[in-house]
């Protein structure tokens, strides 16, 4: 018998948020322009310290103007994607699902083009769209996977699946038809990126949005790890089914549309890093959950880095980094997990 | 035939039989209809069923396959409420009471539990707290003091740091019988237990919840379609057929051949066995023709 204790979901946590700053204060330092670590320290420190009116103008603009925000939000998309992808996960009982599997993050991209090809003057309706977008494709699958009035997993991931694709042909469709102007800005929003800063007046919606929503799939977490042994067996012990079911799809939705909306479609998070927290801590969900928000940050915030320095001065899409680096390392790790 | 006099009294709660053990359920002509939709006519009808069962009681509901064996397993332990009729777990009806508290008092073994991602038997068995706990519910010396008794008592300490799946399919239903225990409840419903178990861990399991229900005063209900099981072991015996109620009774009285022939489609004999128990004995048609 190994119960989760508070000691050890605290020294994992601790942990990893450890490793993430180490990961962001290299974030921070590595890009085309080099920054050294030590000036690095002593101006956060000054800045800390709320004397930024004495840091050097350029340091200033590259560090604390470009590349934090940029590594923050980085964070917060990374926490959102994995928990999301964890989420559904434990909801359909299927290591498959994903926030891309269910169709999610397809439905909040299309709301995002169609909301840049109607209106490309007002900028803060792109993420509005796919705020709409996701809701309405949660709503389609959410109806597609009921039967008999119960919601039903694989009808569910079915639905999702075949949503998905449905969506992705809309998106190629609009793409290749009507937008003409922009087609490289939109083919690397799709696969994922996060250099359009996210405009002022949502940072805090955004923010606000996503700890919510990954607060709310938490106070789930030990219904999470019954409803994996079975739905019927979940209900036995007490777990009230229908109302986790609701507030996890609902809050799991919600953080991919926030994600999606943000950095577009960026692939792989999901999936990846609620496998390998579980294959180096296990698969209790009040572990897993804090583990992957973290995790997920930790593999954005490298993924970015890679991006933004492999063939600098050009950038390469998050997306396509995590693509590149995900299915090698997933498949690792499955393989070891077997032995 | 429980007589329907004392049932009607045992509404109120616990009620003091001859027998001295209290009536921990009481299903009175409890009913249920499965229909595609609410205007179409139903699918499948369980028939007014009663029957009471009392601490220290194993109960069998025997039957052949789609008996409405399920359906009133769901009818006790609450996820459904019966059409008419009521079915109450010392004095309160299963079906009202909220999932936390119908967990507290009933823990339902299913006949096969998969864990998609490999858990240790011991932290399984610790599931079985959780209607006891809130939020996170990380265990406390209590909920671990718990399980380890509930594991002890179905004679599996020594499986606690293995993984499910390494199990074989007796060990692995102990343990599963083991979280039910670890829910610390007033009633214990089985369904279909010894389904996957070979013939000697089927006669382990039922000798173990006899013992359960002697030491730990549980009632029992066991749902099965194994007669011979039933004859051995169960105090009473409720005959589910096509969704009608036929018998409710001890095995004596209730293994007559020409019903249980009838019940189960099949050759049978029946004959008393030394401790007053009957004997049931598949009779192939072959032979038959031959005398």
């Amino acid at each position: 018998m190994r119960p989760l204790t508070m000691k050890r979901l605290l020294w994992t946590c601790g942990a990893l948020t450890a490793v993430l700053l180490g990961c962001v204060v290299l974030a921070l330092k590595l890009g085309a322009v080099p920054i050294s670590v030590t000036d690095l320290v002593v101006n956060l420190g000054r800045m800390a310290m709320g004397r930024s009116n004495e840091l050097p103008s350029e340091y200033r603009l590259i560090v604390f103007d470009l590349r934090l925000p940029r590594i923050l939000l980085g964070i917060l998309v990374g926490a959102a994607l994995s928990v999301s992808g964890a989420s559904f996960q434990a909801l359909l009982r299927n290591p498959l699902a994903d926030p891309f599997v269910l169709g999610v993050s397809s439905g909040a991209a299309l709301g995002s083009i169609l909301a840049l090809i109607l209106a490309p003057q007002f900028a803060l309706l792109t993420p509005l769209g796919a705020f709409l977008g996701a809701g309405a494709t949660i709503a389609a699958v959410y109806y597609l996977g009921r039967r008999e009035g119960q919601l039903d997993s694989a009808t569910l991931l079915l639905g999702g699946i075949i949503t998905a694709s449905f969506l992705s042909a809309i998106i190629m469709f609009l793409m290749t038809t009507l937008a003409g102007r922009d087609l490289r800005g939109m083919v690397f929003w799709l696969m994922g990126d996060l250099s359009t800063p996210v405009p002022a007046g949502l940072r805090w919606i955004f923010t606000v949005g996503l700890l919510a929503g990954i607060g709310a799939i938490y106070t789930t977490a030990a219904d999470l790890n019954l409803l994996l042994t079975g739905e019927r067996e979940a209900i036995h012990l007490g777990v009230d089914v229908t109302r986790v079911k609701l507030v996890v799809y609902v809050s799991a939705s919600l953080l991919t549309a926030l994600a999606v909306s943000v950095s577009g479609a960026i692939g792989y998070v999901g999936l990846l890093v609620p496998h390998a927290v579980r294959l180096l801590f296990g698969s209790d969900y009040r572990l897993l959950i804090p583990a992957s928000a973290l995790g997920g940050a930790i593999v954005i915030v490298v993924a970015d880095m890679l991006a933004r320095t492999v063939v600098a001065p050009t950038e390469l899409p998050v997306g396509a980094m995590t693509a590149i680096a995900g299915a090698p390392v997933f498949i690792y790790l499955l393989r070891r997990g077997m032995r | 035939m429980n007589t329907p006099e004392t049932s009607m009294e045992a509404a109120g709660g616990r009620e003091e039989l001859p027998k001295g053990a209290a009536v921990r359920l009481n299903v009175e002509q409890a009913s249920y209809a499965y229909a595609a939709s609410a205007q179409s006519a139903p699918t499948f009808t369980l028939g007014a069923t009663s029957f009471q069962a009392r601490e220290r009681e194993l109960i069998a509901i025997l039957g052949p396959n789609a008996s409405g064996k399920s359906t009133l397993l769901q009818l006790i332990a609450g996820t459904i409420a019966p059409l008419s009729g009521r079915v109450e777990l010392e004095g309160q009806e299963t079906s009202r009471l909220d999932a936390r508290t119908r967990a507290q008092r009933i823990a339902v073994v299913h006949q096969e539990s998969s864990a998609v991602y490999p858990a240790l038997a011991g932290d399984f068995v610790l599931q079985g707290r959780h209607p006891y706990g809130r939020a996170l519910r990380l265990a406390s010396k209590e909920d671990i003091e718990i399980a380890r008794h509930a594991l002890a008592q179905v004679g599996a300490e020594h499986l606690a740091g293995r993984t499910i799946r390494e199990l074989s399919g007796g060990e692995k239903q102990r343990i599963i019988l083991a979280r039910a225990l670890a829910q610390q409840p007033r009633l214990l419903l089985l369904d279909e237990p010894t389904l996957h178990l070979d013939i000697g861990a089927q006669v382990e399991l039922l000798e173990r919840l006899r013992e359960l229900a002697e030491e730990a005063k549980y009632a029992v209900v066991v749902v099965t379609h194994e007669l011979a099981l039933v004859a051995e072991f169960a105090d009473h015996v409720v005959l589910l057929h096509h969704g009608t109620c036929l018998r409710v009774g001890p095995p004596s009285a209730v293994y007559q051949r020409e019903l249980l022939e009838q019940v189960f489609e099949a050759p049978l004999d029946v004959e008393l066995g030394p401790a007053g128990r009957p004997r049931v004995n598949l009779r192939a048609r072959r032979s038959e023709d031959a005398t």
